[in-house]
């Protein structure tokens, strides 16, 4: 059977777990699935090969008409809350109101995958939290400047600040691409998978994990 | 923390090791690797004067004086590399941070039995 080349999960939290020689290693725990396809998408009609999964079950009277009649026509009786696309080599193994778990993927501890997520918002922030910029002296001297970005270019040449100069701004809020996580267990009959290492996004976020890094 | 991380955390959790309190005096075995394929079992003998944590990231420092200077050495509670730890003697005391004990030497730092 052709393989999804991803599922949508959500971020559980991180722990630490040890491996048997005694080292700790650092994991976040997502759990993955079940997800069911709401629509095919073949090459002769939507000009791509895809697949449309949705994941955590929303009643059909919390959505809006358009929506209803989208999941009535896979045949469910039920919405989703999360609904994303992922690409398939042969569609015609997928038929829409099928359902992939973490079961029917031959996922091992060891396989990298690519988490996508929205990362935690954090407002309009400085420059230093956002580019990582040093702070100045707290004392020395130093009124009032501690925090700020300093220069933000040379004086009558150019007589502008260069594009692309790093200033405060909006951070965080944006979706963000992890690659090359590798799994460290992964847990079925939970549907639950072990990343090692961070993942975008605060706890309870929906991230997608793609499983060709 | 969501139930499902503390069930996968329980997994890792040593079950095997004895209840001990701050207070305590303990002998911890804790296995080392030197270089290559070489490990070794030491023994560390002193008062535990902390507790912290939860789950598999729980910790416990144990505190000695080796040849008058003050050793403290924090273990991993759940580290597959902690062989066993014994209780040696049982302590009273009435706080759960012994840190104290690090001003006191000789009889000021002792820690009354309990029984």
């Amino acid at each position: 059977m052709s393989m999804v080349q991803g599922l949508i999960g959500k971020k559980l939290g991180m722990t630490r777990i040890f491996t048997p020689s005694g080292e700790s290693v650092p994991v976040t725990v997502i759990e993955l699935g079940p997800c069911t396809v709401v629509q095919v998408k073949t090459e002769d009609r939507d000009g791509y090969n895809a697949v449309q999964l949705g994941f955590k079950p929303k009643k059909l009277t919390k959505l809006n008409k358009p929506m209803q009649g989208h999941f009535k026509k896979a045949g469910l009786d039920h919405g989703f809350y999360v609904l994303k696309e992922f690409k398939v080599d042969d569609p015609s193994a997928f038929s829409p109101g099928q359902v992939i778990t973490l079961a029917d993927l031959s996922l091992e501890s060891g396989k990298k995958v690519k988490v996508t997520g929205k990362s935690k918002g954090r407002g309009f922030a400085g420059a230093i939290k956002r580019w990582g910029f040093k702070r100045q002296p707290m004392s020395h001297g130093a009124k009032q400047v501690h925090r700020k970005p300093g220069s933000s270019g040379a004086s009558t040449f150019p007589g502008r600040v260069i594009k692309g100069k790093k200033m405060p701004g909006h951070y965080g809020n944006e979706t963000v691409t992890i690659r090359n996580l590798s799994i460290v267990d992964v847990k079925p009959e939970k549907n639950v998978i072990l990343v090692k290492g961070a993942v975008p996004g605060s706890v309870n976020s929906y991230v997608y994990v793609y499983f060709n890094t | 923390m969501i139930p499902v991380v503390r069930e996968i955390e329980n997994e890792y959790l040593r079950k095997d090791l004895p209840d001990f309190r701050p207070g305590d005096t303990v002998k911890v075995y804790f296995r080392i690797v030197e270089g290559e394929d070489k490990e070794r079992t030491q023994v560390f003998q002193g008062v535990v004067i902390r507790k912290r944590g939860s789950g598999t990231g729980a910790t416990f420092t144990v505190r000695k004086v080796s040849y008058g200077i003050g050793v403290e050495r924090t273990f991993p509670l759940h580290s597959p590399r902690l062989e066993k730890i014994e209780v040696v003697k049982k302590g009273k005391v009435r706080r759960a941070r012994l840190y104290y004990l690090r001003g006191r030497t000789g009889k000021a730092a002792r820690i009354k039995e309990r029984r």
